[in-house]
This record gives structure tokens, sequence and C-alpha cells, in this order.
């Protein structure tokens, strides 16, 4: 129970910070991402934000034996640069220029303005089944 | 530069980066959005799709919650059609998951645990979506 509560509220706080953030908006990523016409530099004011706060409590998270309700931190194991990280990572970009939204805002936007993020969120779980049904399949 | 919001921006971020913390010094989870919501579907564990929905559920919730007392105001697009909406969200849904993470993940945690795969991924989607960007404005002119 303490991890779904913990996971919640966690939840709460993204989806706030991710709203006020302004990523909510497509065509602010858009113009973020469009560096030789209307630029828009915020997005770097949300990812250094969150990248400095994210590194200082990791540092003294990461001190601690174990998280407060599990056994262990769950890290990524895989360490090594590999194709597949190069040409999914590309793919990605390509979709979030064209689109305007990646996972987390577009998750956000579904609960006070449904009508182009749905469409965007339930084409994603596509992809990402559509990923797990090939790789599979190799 | 006319709709450039530092300061909202700045705090939105701080936020994010609370959440991820509150999620790894509780949990000891990453907060990455795309390997989140890919769990519901994928792990077959029920305590490992519960406080995954649940912290979708909070994002949702929030997002509603603030976006009630401070609305959201977008501007319509007029070039963004369904199916190029339908088209994008496939591509960004199977390129993280190919990719093993998004903006959050990599962008945020990964970063922040200054691994060299996140490094590279970040730059990787960074890049592709300015010359994206810069392809659709500038030679397709939409």
């Amino acid at each position: 129970m303490n991890k779904i509560l913990s996971a919640l509220l966690a939840g709460v706080i993204f989806g706030i910070g991710i709203t006020l953030s302004g990523m909510v908006d497509p065509n602010k990523v858009v113009n973020f991402l469009d560096v030789t016409g209307n630029w828009d530099p915020s997005l770097m004011f949300v990812l250094g934000g969150a990248v400095i706060t994210t590194g200082v409590a990791y540092r003294f998270i990461f001190a601690q034996d174990k998280p407060l309700f599990d056994e262990d931190f769950h890290l990524p194991t895989l360490l090594k640069v590999d194709s597949s990280l190069l040409l999914g990572s590309a793919l990605f970009g390509v979709g979030w220029g064209l689109i305007g939204y990646c996972p987390g805002p577009a998750v956000a936007s579904i609960g006070f303005r449904p009508e182009e993020p749905l469409i965007v969120v339930v084409s994603m779980l596509a992809g990402l089944l559509l990923y797990k049904a090939t790789s599979k399949s190799q | 530069m006319e709709n450039f919001t530092p300061y909202t921006s700045l705090a939105g971020g701080i936020l994010l980066g609370i959440s991820a913390s509150i999620l790894m010094y509780l949990n000891g989870r990453v907060a990455g959005i795309s390997g989140i919501v890919s769990g519901i579907l994928n792990n077959p564990a029920a305590s490992e799709k519960a406080w995954r929905a649940a912290f979708v559920v909070g994002i949702i919730g929030g997002a509603s919650v603030y976006a009630y007392f401070f609305p959201v105001n977008i501007e319509p697009r007029e070039h963004v059609t369904t199916a190029l909406l339908i088209v994008g969200g496939i591509t960004v849904g199977f390129g993280t998951a190919m990719g093993g993470g998004c903006t959050s993940g990599h962008g945020v945690c990964g970063i922040s645990r200054l691994s060299l795969r996140s490094i590279t991924a970040t730059m990787t989607f960074l890049i592709a979506g300015l010359v994206t960007v810069y392809v659709v404005k500038q030679v397709v002119g939409a």
C-alpha cells in the first residue's frame, strides 16, 4: 500500500510540474525545437531545473542502503550504448518533433484537454506493443 | 522568443525533479513515463501494475486539478491532422520502447545519474527533434 501511495504522490507532483512547466503545450515544444525560427528556450529551464534537483537529491538517496519501501533500488542494468538505443531515441525524436508530444505531457493532458492527447497516447501504446511484438519475433 | 517562460518552466522542472526524487527515495524507481506505462501493459505482476497505474492516475489527477485552477491556453494547430497524431504517436511509442526511455527516464533521471546511455539517448532525440522540426517548417513549409 505504501508503494502505491508514494507512486500516487510522485505522480500528482509530476502532473502539476509538467503542466506548470508549459510542456503540455505542443506548440511550445515545437518552438523549443525550432532553433532557426521562433525559438523558445523555456524547455531548457524545465530540463535544467529537473536535472539539478534530481541530481542533488539522488546523491543523498543513493547514499542510503535501500529505498524506504523496497529492498533495492531498481536501476537500469544495461550500460552499453548500442544500436537499439540510438535508433530508438532517433525515432522518438522524429515523432516528438512531428507532433510536439513526448509521453509525460501526453498522459498528463488527458484529464483537462483530451482531444489530441488521447489519440497520441493510444497510438503510443500501439507503437510500444508493436515494438514488443517485433523484438520478440527476432 | 515572445513566449519565453523561464520562471514557470524552471519551477515546473524543479517539481518534476522532486517527483523523480520521491519515487527513487521511497520506491527505488526511475520516474520514466514510457517505462512505467509500458510496465502496466507488459509486466505480469499485479503489484507492478498497481504502483505504475497509481503513478499515471496521479499525473492525470495532478495535471487536471492544476489546469482547473490555472487554465492552460493552447493555440489550435491547423496542419496537425489526426493521421499525423497517430503516425507520430506510434513513432514515439515504438522509439521509446526500443531506446529504453523518453524525456523523463533518460532526459531527467538518467542524466541525473550521469548515465552514458541516457546522455547519448537525450542528445540523439534532441537532435532528431530539431532536424524534424527544421524539415517540417523550412522544407515542407507547414
